[in-house]
């Protein structure tokens, strides 16, 4: 093994001192999701002395895209095509399989390269602190949608769809409108996506009839978009539940919502969806799905017959309390009330970690920047990490679709270029770059994935894929992961 | 009545166009419509599809089968359209009618993003109407496309979907403005003050 690497080593010395442009400015970009590619593309764009590699922890590139984009929304997966061609660049070189805090420490990666880009997402979770969370039956919806979505990391979270008709989802964003759909989308339409075989498997096996989406505000304040929206109320199949008294606006809400696109398509919708859908015909169809609003959750309840797993929730209603323009928070009543479930997704939020020696705000789960420029903390008066960077959602905190981070990427890349032209950011010494990562990386015996080695894995996956109908069947694990690579 | 006109155009725009990778660019191409089989997926696209396509036409929606067909198209082969780029520098392109602006900025190396190759789920071809008349020229835009508009970066009055703006006669002289970047993105849909 350690032989093949030193020759794909070599390989790539070769290759870099071809293409490359004499006095280099080395560039490395930590995360291949869309905020490292955009990332990727515009430094190369703008810099012609550039030269950008990119390290990401797995060996599949394009992270949420790959890991978090629903199997049923193949357009939204596209952008891989755009992706695919920066990574074949003849200045930009893809290695997976290799983790900054693990294979490599930041600090050395700073030695390496004049420019680190941190665009690693955020692969936490927000937590509720409430009692009982660590209950069995209760996930969060990144570890069930990297499940779903065949993330290595996933492969062993095995839900528990079986035992119980109800599962309750906390939160009412994009990622709860796509775990609910998943639960809840005929399988037969399932069964012809990239959905992940063992999840399949396990949703056509699956007892959950119905599901309690669960927001702690109201639906003028929702926080999914209208288009996920659309698509789960227009489900086969499904009947839409709401109630019609929760829709009721207070003079405040109502005034907002006319100056807030989003959200007055969101309201409309499920206006509409509560006064339109027949309701009561629970004959016809056999799912269900629960809006249920002004409830925040407030301790989960132990089953009585399953030691050590969830039986419910507990939820405190709320009404809403104006706090500055347009915007009103959650506040509890003091009333109760308990929805029986046998599986709850938490979709709260994700969160970003920190690795070691990197400035972090842990409040608000970011790494303090100015338009990019990471800032050594969260004080006014901090100073600069010279030559670091971040994008994406380890930038901004967990929110916004793919091409919000084309924008992110924009802005630190011109950020990158203004501290180039002040002399803030220099490449006249030079640095290892690619060559010393590759020394440093095949030291340590950490074997590299590169970008054709990549495009095994992918062309395997669309060969198992076309047998069965699907556009590709997502090997899943470590081990067959690494099998493709060898 | 409808599926003979929009077939007829088809095979009146397969003559006229030069066909390299036309259809790349063609409306909603993944909601059952009524359209012609002269529009072949581009290759990814078909990668991406190569199963029963799960249908997304429904009670919330509403779909126009049917954009391009206008009267007396046959008569005019190319539209003049300018585009005017995030530094404000105006490019004049003659565009074929019933091709989309997003493929028609590719053929002419004018960088408007389309992150999903015009398949109306990513946003990043978002173009702003220049002229109000031209923009009230233009078929009203689908509740899809409204629902990618929602996420549009810099959205103002009159902003439309690149890949779903489709060459017509009535359109020639239309100017499209790319949204500059603003610093101002963290918030999901940030929309500026209309122009
Ligand atoms: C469930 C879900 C569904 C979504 N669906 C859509 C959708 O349909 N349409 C849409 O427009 N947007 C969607 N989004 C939003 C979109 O995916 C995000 O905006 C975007 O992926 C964020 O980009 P990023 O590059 O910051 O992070 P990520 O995409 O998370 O990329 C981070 C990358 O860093 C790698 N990494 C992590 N840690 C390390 C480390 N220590 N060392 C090296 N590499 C590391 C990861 O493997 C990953 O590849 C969805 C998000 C989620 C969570
Ligand atoms: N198709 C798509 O375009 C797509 C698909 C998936 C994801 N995405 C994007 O990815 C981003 C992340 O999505 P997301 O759903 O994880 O985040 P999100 O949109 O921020 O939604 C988080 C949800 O959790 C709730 N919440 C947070 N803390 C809570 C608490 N302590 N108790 C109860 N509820 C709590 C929020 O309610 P409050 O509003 O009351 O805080 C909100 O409903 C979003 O920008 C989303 O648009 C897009
Ligand atoms: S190219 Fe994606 S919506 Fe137009």
């Amino acid at each position: 093994m350690q032989k093949m690497a030193i020759w794909k080593a070599k390989q790539w010395l070769s290759r870099s001192f071809s293409s490359m442009p004499s006095n280099p400015l080395r560039v490395c970009v930590v995360g291949s999701g869309p905020a490292g590619f955009y990332t990727a593309e515009k430094m190369l764009k703008v810099q012609q002395q550039a030269q950008v590699d990119i390290i990401d922890r797995l060996p599949t590139p394009f992270g949420l895209v790959r890991s978090g984009v629903a199997p049923d929304h193949p357009e939204t997966k596209i952008v891989i095509n755009q992706f695919s061609r920066v990574a074949q660049h003849e200045r930009c070189s893809f290695f997976g399989t290799v983790t900054l805090g693990s294979s490599i420490s930041l600090s050395e990666l700073r030695e390496l390269y004049h420019v680190v880009v941190l665009a690693y997402g955020a692969e936490s979770d927000r937590s509720l602190g409430i009692p009982g969370e660590n209950l069995k039956g209760i996930h969060s919806a990144r570890e069930f949608v990297w499940w779903y979505n065949g993330h290595p990391d996933g492969r062993n979270l095995d839900p528990d769809l079986k035992s119980t008709d109800t599962a309750v989802i906390l939160g009412q964003g994009n990622v709860a409108l796509d775990v609910a759909r998943i639960l809840l989308r005929p399988t037969t339409e399932l069964a012809t996506t990239d959905i992940a075989s063992h999840a399949l498997s396990a949703l056509e096996e699956s007892s959950i009839r119905k599901v309690y989406l669960v927001g702690r505000r109201g639906p003028a304040q929702a926080a999914c978009t209208a288009k996920e929206l659309r698509e789960i109320l227009g489900l086969r199949n499904l009947d839409i539940s709401i109630q019609e008294p929760d829709l009721i606006l207070t003079p405040d809400v109502e005034e907002g919502l006319t100056s807030n696109r989003i959200q007055r398509r969101v309201y409309e919708l499920l206006s509409k969806a509560a006064t339109s859908r027949p309701k009561n015909d629970a004959g016809l169809s056999k799912r269900q799905l629960h809006f249920v609003f002004f409830r925040k959750p407030d301790s989960f309840i132990e089953s009585k017959d399953r030691h050590g797993h969830a039986s419910g929730v507990y939820f405190e209603k709320t009404v809403l309390k104006g706090v500055g323009p347009g915007k009103q928070i959650a506040i509890g009543t003091g009333e109760f009330e308990v929805i029986n479930c046998g599986l709850v997704l938490k979709s709260i939020g994700y969160k970003s970690i920190p690795v070691d020696g990197l400035p972090f705000d842990h409040k608000k789960g970011i790494v303090p920047n100015d338009r990019g420029r990471v800032l050594s903390d969260t004080s006014g008066d901090s100073i600069l990490e010279e030559g670091l960077y971040v994008c994406g959602w380890l930038k901004r905190g967990p929110t916004g679709i793919v091409a919000t981070n084309l924008h992110c990427a924009e802005e630190t890349v011109s950020s990158i270029s203004e501290d180039l032209e002040k002399g803030v950011l220099s490449s006249s010494s030079p640095k290892p770059g690619r060559d010393g990562l590759l020394q440093l990386l095949n030291d340590r015996n950490v074997r590299v994935v590169s970008f054709s080695d990549w495009e095994k894995i992918d062309s395997e996956e669309r060969k198992l894929g076309s047998s069965r109908n699907k556009p590709r069947e997502k090997l899943a694990t470590w081990d067959e992961l690494q099998k493709y690579t060898l | 009545m409808l599926i003979s006109r929009v077939a007829k155009l088809g095979a009146c725009l397969a003559k006229h166009l030069p066909t390299r990778n036309y259809a790349a660019m063609s409306r909603l191409p993944y909601i059952q419509r009524t359209t012609n089989h002269h529009m072949q997926p581009p290759l990814s696209f078909t990668k991406l599809y190569n199963g029963p396509m799960i249908k997304k036409h429904n009670l919330f929606s509403t779909v126009t089968a049917n954009n391009t067909s206008e009267e007396g198209s046959e008569q005019k082969e190319a539209i003049s359209v300018t585009f005017v780029d995030k530094d404000g520098e105006e490019n004049h392109i003659k565009v074929p009618i019933g091709m989309s602006m997003l493929e028609a900025a590719h053929e002419n190396d004018i960088e408007l993003e389309g992150a999903c190759e015009g398949s109306l789920a990513c946003s990043t071809c978002h173009v702003i109407v220049m002229d109000v008349e031209y923009y009230n020229k233009l078929e009203d835009a689908t509740d899809e496309e409204n629902d990618m508009l929602d996420l549009a970066f810099g959205l103002s009055e009159t902003s439309r979907l690149g890949c779903q703006v489709i060459a017509k006669p009535e359109l020639d002289g239309i100017r499209l403005a790319i949204p500059a970047a603003t610093r101002n993105f963290a918030v999901d849909g940030y929309v500026p003050k209309p122009h």
